[in-house]
């Protein structure tokens, strides 16, 4: 048996350069990431989510890569195909775009002048010589400086416009090749990960999405942590207070990192993504003998008792940052407490920041009020390296250049071949034929006139 | 005088101007063609003093932040940038007829809002407050604009062509006679695809540098970046099939219709029927 091998690497290549394939590459893309716009992605996928389906369905899913399709081979493989067809298409193409490109077509012989879409003839008895000197004014004036050959008595005039165009397809393919290359770059030399921070403390090492530790080389200490509201609740502002130390010598100083305002240093960024109370927090509480007038202050911890001079105890319950939802007449910080009794009686009493008599309304011996409340908190940050970020940004340049080029300039030709009695105009367009006839018009009108 | 006043003022116009362009295909009188256009630029002239009002509303309330922060303010901005669109349409062309297949789109997204949505100025949450977000929404939804112009003018080519097919050549009668052209049409549905797809193609490319500046990462695959990718594949892939011969005319309408549905879907559909990062949704 034989293979015909030639024509078999003839239509592969054909298959792999063929604009059908990109026709059903690019619908084929379209139609199977909606699965996982459908699937919840993740490794492991949302518990939530894995509860509400079978156990075969769970299979099958995870046998197809439906959990994490994205990065299925199944998916990576299109869009190696995608690329792979656009590279054949631009080998075969281009060196036709290429010749066009570079091409200076000087002279207008009969068969371009039957091939061009626009022409007219006119007969004429002018001075040839001079003739050709106003035509290139004409043209110099309403199109483009032309080239001007002379040839057996004739004379030929070329002039043209936005040739550039022609590599606008090639310039944002090349584009879309080039941001797979910055995504490949980084996610082999890149990372993603995330790190807790503790206000007052700092860390050297966070921990990438795939479970493993990095050292950053540097450490990051959380000064402070803030959020702070609008009147209406809504929250305005998550900002953490960070500073980065290497080899003991801080390098920056107390750099506020706020959503849509990271902080990078030597390469790695810092993002502003959640927050945490970090521990109890502590209720700073004011007693008042009401026979003495004698005050005292003590601090207890969220879920802590103390025991008070008095010889009762105080166990702090919870608190709210605002008690207006719960009473509505009141505004401010609250804390619930239980008053306990030597004999082990208890009473919940509801403590306010904003009025510290509030408690003398329950007319008891000792009148408790809040000072203040310490929430210590713990800043979540987004930890991101990306070697390959650039190359994208790079890539997307090309992408849009190349489509503003592609689309929206022409290249734009014009020819004029003045002797033996006749001038010829003929032109031709590689888009937006309509502009161009109306260019191509006017000039072949004052061309008319000569 | 009210933003709010006037994006009423709008969306009675718009209503106006659809009844008139219905009138004109069913009637066939120019006038009322002329009415119809009045109407959608006078709308159009309140809609774009409404927004900008609103912007200054947003500065006195001491929010100041431009009028794209949440689904009331994205709708009526998508309603503004389709009337955009018909009105550079309308300027270079003067097809009136095309008026009765996109105006309903800005009508319906105006009603919607007025009627439906919470048109209350909130502050920015910490997410949105960036001026990629200027940059992201304005290029997103001019894409999202022309697409839907494209694809009023398929609706149209679809009827249009089956006219022309059934009646003889040169008989011109009906309403399909105020259409422009099948050819025309199938011309416009491409030319308006050449205007959204640059700018899907920027609006995709800022959110991604903006997902990159606030979260660290250009791409994730949330399902709203997902969709508008897949959005930008089936435009790409019209977009080829037209060069390849065979694709124009019924093919190329049905392709265009199929990519606005994905386009609605992108900008609503994942809002409200899946969950992912972008936090517009939640009528
Ligand atoms: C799968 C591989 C691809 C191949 C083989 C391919 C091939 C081509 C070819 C041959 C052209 C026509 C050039 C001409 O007008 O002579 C073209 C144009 C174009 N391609 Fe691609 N392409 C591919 C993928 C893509 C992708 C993924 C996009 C972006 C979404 C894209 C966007 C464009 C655009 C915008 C044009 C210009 C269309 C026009 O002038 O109307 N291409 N492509």
């Amino acid at each position: 048996m034989t293979i015909d091998t030639n024509s078999f690497v003839t239509s592969l290549w054909r298959f792999f350069s063929s604009l059908k394939l990109t026709i059903f590459l690019l619908i084929g893309l379209a139609a199977v990431s909606i699965i996982g716009t459908v699937i919840p992605q993740g490794t492991p996928p949302p518990a939530e989510y894995l509860q509400t389906i079978s156990q075969a369905k769970f299979d099958i899913y995870q046998k197809l890569g439906f959990f994490d399709m994205y990065h299925s081979w199944w998916f990576v493989l299109l869009l190696y195909l995608l690329t792979v067809n656009m590279a054949a298409c631009t080998l075969r193409r281009l060196p036709h775009d290429w010749k066009t490109f570079r091409e200076q077509a000087p002279t207008l012989d009969e068969t371009r002048e039957k091939s061009l879409p626009f022409s007219h003839v006119w007969k004429t008895r002018g001075n040839a010589g001079e003739m050709k000197r106003l035509a290139s004014d004409i043209l110099k004036a309403g199109f483009a400086a032309p080239l001007v050959t002379k040839v057996d008595d004739e004379y030929h005039l070329f002039a043209q416009k936005g040739r550039y165009s022609r590599l606008g397809v090639y310039i944002l393919h090349a584009g879309i090749v080039v941001i797979f290359i910055g995504a490949i770059i980084g996610s082999l030399f890149g990372f993603r990960g995330n790190v807790w921070i503790d206000e007052g403390a700092s860390v050297s090492t966070v921990s990438s999405n795939r479970g493993t530790p990095l050292e950053l080389g540097f450490s990051v200490r959380c000064e402070s942590f803030s959020v702070s509201y609008y009147d209406t609740g809504a929250p305005k502002e998550f900002k953490s207070i960070l500073t980065v130390i290497e080899n003991g010598r801080t390098v920056i100083d107390k750099r506020p990192v706020i959503v849509n305002s990271p902080l990078t240093y030597r390469g790695i960024t810092f993002y502003q993504a959640s927050y945490s109370p970090a521990g109890a927090p502590v209720f700073h509480i004011n007693i008042r003998d009401r026979k003495s007038g004698a005050v005292s202050h003590i601090d207890v911890a969220q879920g802590e008792t103390v025991r008070l001079p008095s010889g009762e105890s105080l166990r702090a319950l919870d608190y709210t940052q605002d008690i207006s939802p719960y009473i509505q007449q009141l505004s401010g910080p609250a804390v619930r407490v239980a008053l306990l009794s030597r004999s082990g009686e208890a009473r919940t009493l509801l403590l306010l920041k904003n009025y510290s008599d509030f408690d003398d309304l329950r007319k008891g011996n000792q009148i408790f009020s809040v000072n203040g409340i310490d929430m210590k908190w713990r800043t979540g940050l987004q930890v991101t390296k990306d070697p390959g970020v650039w190359i994208v940004w790079l890539g997307c340049i090309l992408l849009v250049g190349g489509i503003f080029m592609a689309f929206f300039l022409s290249h734009r030709r014009i020819w004029v071949r003045i002797g033996g009695g006749r001038l010829v105009v003929a032109g031709s367009a590689g888009k937006h034929q309509a502009a161009f006839r109306t260019v191509f018009d006017g000039l072949a009108d004052q061309l008319k006139k000569l | 005088m009210t933003s709010s006043f006037l994006f009423n003022i709008a969306t009675l116009s718009y209503l106006a101007a659809m009844v008139l362009f219905f009138v004109f295909l069913a009637a066939r009188a120019r006038t009322v063609g002329q009415a119809a256009n009045w109407a959608a630029w006078t709308g159009f002239l309140v809609q774009t003093a409404a927004i900008g009002l609103r912007w200054r509303e947003s500065y006195v309330l001491g929010h100041g932040h431009a009028p794209l922060s949440n689904l009331y303010e994205s709708v009526v901005f998508f309603a503004w940038t389709i009337l955009l669109i018909y009105i550079l349409i309308d300027l270079k062309y003067k097809y009136r007829a095309i008026g009765a297949f996109v105006l309903p789109f800005a009508l319906l997204g105006m009603a919607w809002a007025q009627l439906g949505l919470n048109s209350g100025i909130e502050p920015l949450v910490p997410a949105l407050q960036s001026n990629w977000l200027l940059y992201h929404v304005v290029t997103c939804f001019l894409g999202y604009a022309a697409f839907a112009v494209a694809c009023g003018v398929s609706i149209m080519y679809l009827l249009k062509a089956r006219h022309e097919a059934a009646s003889d050549v040169g008989r011109s009668g009906g309403i399909y006679s105020l259409f422009p052209s099948a050819k025309v049409l199938d011309d416009l549905n491409y030319r308006a695809i050449m205007v959204g797809f640059p700018m899907l193609t920027l609006g995709i490319i800022t959110g991604a540098a903006w997902a990159d500046y606030a979260w660290g990462s250009y791409w994730s695959w949330d399902p709203k970046e997902t969709w508008s990718l897949i959005v930008w594949f089936i435009y790409a892939a019209f977009l080829h099939a037209r060069i390849t011969r065979g694709w124009v005319g019924k093919r190329a309408a049905i392709l265009s219709i199929v990519g606005f549905v994905a386009t609605l879907f992108c900008y609503l559909g994942v809002n409200l029927l899946l969950s992912g990062l972008h936090s517009y949704g939640g009528a």
